[in-house]
């Protein structure tokens, strides 16, 4: 009772339980958060059975990495290097892409405060599986240099789980490289799974998740 | 430098004057002629860029000091007026009106201390900390790490092992 209350209290107006006049004339109620958005759980993906089509689908996977274009701390300016000739990401298949819809791979780069995380365990769960996740940067394993604010989350691998991290304070364009030959390596392997780890372990995620972002006003799951 | 402010002597009451370097003076003076005096500087004295404004916590006395800094482009100086407000209740008058972007500093202002400007645009809504629900991160009574260990699951630190103790418990364990 008490958490829909909290609930009501950050709720965007547009989200709101309300009454409104249908183009026929009626009155009807609506409730956005129930109407708007899907509320099933998602499904664990299992792997192909027969086990060569896997492998093949993983090389082809682990050849077209397209990232994100989000960056949320200092390091989201190590990523534009990536793209001159100079370190050139395009050759490994890793680009850019604008919306979470469109790409599979996410880099944290760098500190994530609250209000950011927010923003980001929604474009997380936008992105459809198969995803990876690569954490870039100190801030996402302990902390760093924020180990000790009152707005910046540890450690990452508490709200969402993380495939590959870099450490550095800041990485340079090789580190993130590097790191993306190990996600590489990873899913030829067919290690990346972190995505249905995710789904596995949703409960203990979200509880996480909803202990430090207060005014939780989105759906619970957001795909 | 010296002139604007003996001008200023004139028609304001300053308390402090702090001749910090040939083009910044810092200013004090007490809460009700503040705004006043910023409007006055602004429209007479060719102040009109707003540089920034902040506030300081002096806990032992109970007082807040917020510090408007203000810019003469023509004469290429710095200008800050200090106040000091109470810090139990702290509320001190809005200066929205004289520059727009004052309104932003005074939003953050009431979340990160706490202290209230009514009548400012959105002086509510929140700014950066998201449904904060502990006092003003930025108060000194605020303590950050207790808070942030509290909250943010702190990873432990690293083990470290002296090179010869650790040898010598491997190699000769019973001595």
């Amino acid at each position: 009772m008490k958490e829909t209350e909290n609930k009501d209290k950050f709720l965007h107006e547009e989200n709101k339980k309300r009454e409104v006049t249908a183009p026929d004339g009626s009155i009807i109620q609506i409730d956005p958060m129930q109407d708007y958005f899907c509320d099933a759980r998602p499904q664990v993906q299992e792997p192909y059975k027969i086990k060569i089509v896997e492998k093949f689908l993983n090389w082809a996977r682990s050849e077209s990495i397209w990232i994100l274009g989000f960056g949320t701390g200092c390091g989201s300016i190590e990523i534009p290097p990536l793209v001159t000739p100079r370190f050139d990401m395009f050759r490994y298949g890793v680009q850019m892409r604008p919306t979470p819809r469109q790409s599979n791979a996410f880099i944290i780069s760098g500190y994530l405060s609250v209000k950011t995380l927010k923003r980001v365990i929604r474009s997380y769960e936008q992105m459809q599986s198969p995803k990876y996740v690569l954490a870039l940067g100190s801030c996402t394993i302990n902390g760093g240099m924020y180990w000790d604010s009152y707005n910046t989350i540890n450690r990452l691998d508490q709200y969402m789980p993380v495939d590959v991290y870099i450490a550095g304070c800041m990485p340079r364009p090789e580190a993130l490289l590097a790191g993306f030959m190990k996600l590489k390596e990873l899913i030829k392997a067919g290690k990346a799974e972190k995505a249905n780890e995710y789904i596995e372990n949703l409960d203990w995620y979200k509880a996480n998740q909803k202990k430090i972002i207060k005014d939780w006003n989105m759906p619970d799951y957001n795909w | 430098m010296k002139k604007i402010i003996e001008n200023l002597g004139y028609k304001f009451i300053l308390y402090e004057v702090e001749y910090q370097r040939k083009n910044l003076t810092f200013v004090t003076v007490d809460k009700e002629n503040t705004v006043q005096l910023l409007a006055y500087l602004r429209d007479y004295e060719g102040f009109k860029h707003f540089v920034l404004m902040t506030a300081v916590d002096w806990i032992e006395d109970g007082l807040f000091q917020i510090t408007y800094i203000l810019n003469n482009p023509k004469k290429k100086i710095d200008l800050a007026i200090r106040t000091k407000i109470l810090r139990e209740k702290a509320k001190m008058t809005t200066a929205h009106h004289l520059w727009n972007q004052v309104a932003t500093y005074q939003r953050e202002l009431k979340e990160m201390f706490g202290i209230d400007f009514p009548g400012s645009p959105r002086v509510n809504e929140s700014f950066i900390l998201e449904g904060w629900d502990n006092i003003p991160p930025m108060r000194r009574d605020f303590d950050t790490k207790k808070y942030a260990e509290e909250t943010y699951f702190p990873r432990l630190g690293r083990g470290t092992n002296d090179p010869s103790e650790y040898m010598k418990q491997k190699l000769y364990p019973n001595e």
